[in-house]
């Protein structure tokens, strides 16, 4: 099995904590026609980590890093929930009883279903073990 | 070895102090005898030009500091008439008001020989193209360097500060090999290259930079120098005394101050007596060859120390360390005196961060606070935020066991702090608002 066609590239960008940033980094990336999929923000003392999956990650990268930005290439992966209650509940079991360990995580839900966003550790061993469970991954072409 | 004035700078010690003495003693008769000012000054202290009668009678003297300069503004010290006057330089003020320094033609030749042999001690010479990028005008580095780099032969590109783009391809198309300017500017001109596509390692000529006007540490050297494959030399002088006038030569083991020209003294700053050889203290400049404002035992509050042993490169004239500290950019947090170059010092030896910092200074409820802002770099940005606060974690825990007072890091964005071009400020102190 291919585990990597499951593996996507979020972008990390390092931001003080001070009005405007998120927009700044928005703005860049609205000039450059790229879309957000999914987005969080991770807050720590004075910074915080704007983490997103978009559709173009490398033009994303090139340009918020020719404006000056702290940005990164981070590896995660997508897992498919049930839009419908008890949805997180199934995953979030399958997860557990695969000993997978989660660094951190953030969802959306839109038309085609709610998606779980995860940074683990061992990623392809995660991969491998979430389909053995049952669960679907969402490949990275879905997403770029 | 190549020396610009091989008699001189090899001459021994001996003979060198034999001359400090005569030049000292001819000083100080003529301004006992013309200057109002060093005349009422040796009267106070109860000293007569007959009492030096050996070199360290000099401690006899009394002392000279800025605020007599600034007492005195414009030109009430000047020592010679009007007319023998050939420039003005006007001080900075970055620490109160501007002092005024007025130059004799031989005053001009003075300080052109110290940088000419100074320049040459650096390793400079014909077939160097010098960029002085110290601003030119009142400010007395760009002037100063201006002339010193020609006296050598070298070429010079005086661009002076500012129209960093332009100054890049200048530096391209002409192919400086040398640039003299602060610290503070080389950094933002090796940003500036960067973002132009710019490796000034490969792509340019430059192999060796001139760089003060602002105290700097050993460990932005060695960032500076690796950064940009050149050779860093430190370089001292403050208006006062001329302007630029000495450099490290190419062992970079302190700047050769001409004995000829200039006689140091290392004093305890509190009972002000002498400091031996290799003792840490203030630094206490006469200037043995001045016609138009002559400084004697001048205590610019600058903290080093002397060594007096021949140096590697040859030269006999003594040298003094790299300046740890203006006890005028002395801060005092909770009782205890933090010099913005230890903090500079500590930032250095960690990766993680960039070279450009700030300091705030500012009183929480009846306690100083100190907080440093400094830029995380793009190789250390990993997406964990367990990784940045560690950073932090490390900062903070260097430089509160170097400087043993509490201190906040704020990690900041790159290229997010103020870039200098000239002299830079790096300190807001908000307790003096």
């Amino acid at each position: 099995m291919d585990a990597k066609k499951y593996v996507i590239r979020q972008i990390s960008i390092f931001s003080e904590n001070r009005p405007g940033r998120l927009a700044a980094i928005a703005h860049a990336l609205g000039e450059e026609k790229i879309n957000i999929l999914a987005f969080s923000i991770a807050e720590a003392n004075g910074f915080g980590v704007v983490r997103a999956l978009v559709d173009h990650p490398e033009k994303a990268h090139d340009k918020l890093q020719s404006l000056g930005f702290n940005i990164a290439f981070t590896e995660v992966i997508a897992v498919k929930m049930k839009d419908q209650p008890g949805g997180l509940y199934e995953v979030a079991k399958i997860l557990g009883d695969a000993g997978i360990n989660i660094e951190y995580s953030y969802a959306y839900s839109g038309k085609d279903g709610a998606v779980l966003i995860l940074r683990v550790d061992q990623i392809e061993d995660a991969i491998i073990r979430i389909l053995d469970s049952g669960a679907t991954l969402l490949e990275r072409s879905v997403f770029h | 070895m190549v020396c610009w004035d091989p008699r001189i700078e090899e001459m021994p010690s001996e003979d060198l102090q034999r001359m400090q003495y005569k030049l000292l003693k001819t000083l100080v008769y003529r301004l006992y005898s013309f200057s109002p000012f060093y005349h009422d000054r040796m009267k106070e202290q109860n000293v007569h030009p007959d009492d030096i009668r050996q070199l360290s009678d000099v401690k006899k003297l009394p002392f000279m500091f800025k605020r007599d300069l600034r007492d005195n503004y414009p030109d009430k010290i000047f020592a010679a008439p009007k007319e023998e006057l050939v420039r003005y330089h006007v001080s900075s003020g970055t620490t109160g008001k501007p002092t005024v320094v007025g130059y004799t033609q031989n005053d001009l030749n003075t300080w052109t020989t110290s940088l000419a042999r100074a320049l040459t001690s650096s390793g400079l010479g014909r077939g160097d193209v010098i960029q002085v990028s110290y601003g030119y005008g009142l400010f007395t580095g760009g002037l100063g360097l201006h002339y010193g780099a020609e006296r050598i032969g070298a070429t010079v590109l005086p661009t002076s500060v500012g129209n960093t783009e332009r100054q890049i391809e200048l530096m391209q198309d002409l192919g400086a090999t040398a640039i003299a300017c602060t610290p503070s500017y080389l950094l933002h001109i090796g940003e500036v290259a960067e973002k132009m596509g710019v490796n000034i390692k490969k792509d340019t000529e430059l192999r060796t930079g001139i760089l003060g006007a602002e105290p700097w540490t050993e460990g932005m050297r060695v960032r500076i120098e690796n950064w940009l494959g050149i050779k860093a030399y430190d370089i001292y002088g403050t208006s006062e005394l001329s302007g630029p006038m000495f450099t490290e030569c190419t062992e970079q083991k302190g700047f050769h101050i001409w004995s000829d020209i200039a006689l140091v003294e290392i004093i305890d700053p509190k009972t002000e007596e002498p400091l031996e050889a290799g003792e840490k203290g203030e630094l206490t400049i006469t200037i043995l060859q001045k016609e138009a404002l002559p400084m004697i035992r001048y205590r610019i509050g600058d903290i080093t120390c002397m060594q007096t042993d021949t140096c590697a490169c040859g030269r006999t004239h003594p040298r003094i360390q790299r300046i740890q500290g203006r006890v005028d950019d002395m801060l005092i947090i909770r009782g205890i005196n933090v010099f913005p170059s230890q903090i500079e010092y500590g930032l250095m030896a960690i990766p993680e961060v960039g070279q450009h910092f700030q300091i705030v200074v500012d009183r929480k409820g009846a306690l100083d606070d100190l907080l440093v802002r400094v830029e995380l770099t793009r190789d250390s940005f990993s997406d964990k935020i367990n990784d940045i606060m560690q950073v932090r974690k490390n900062v903070e825990h260097r430089l509160r066991s170097s400087l043993n007072v509490n201190v906040n890091v704020e990690l900041v964005e790159p290229g997010s702090l103020p870039r200098f071009e000239g002299k830079s400020k790096k300190v807001i102190d908000k307790r003096s608002l």
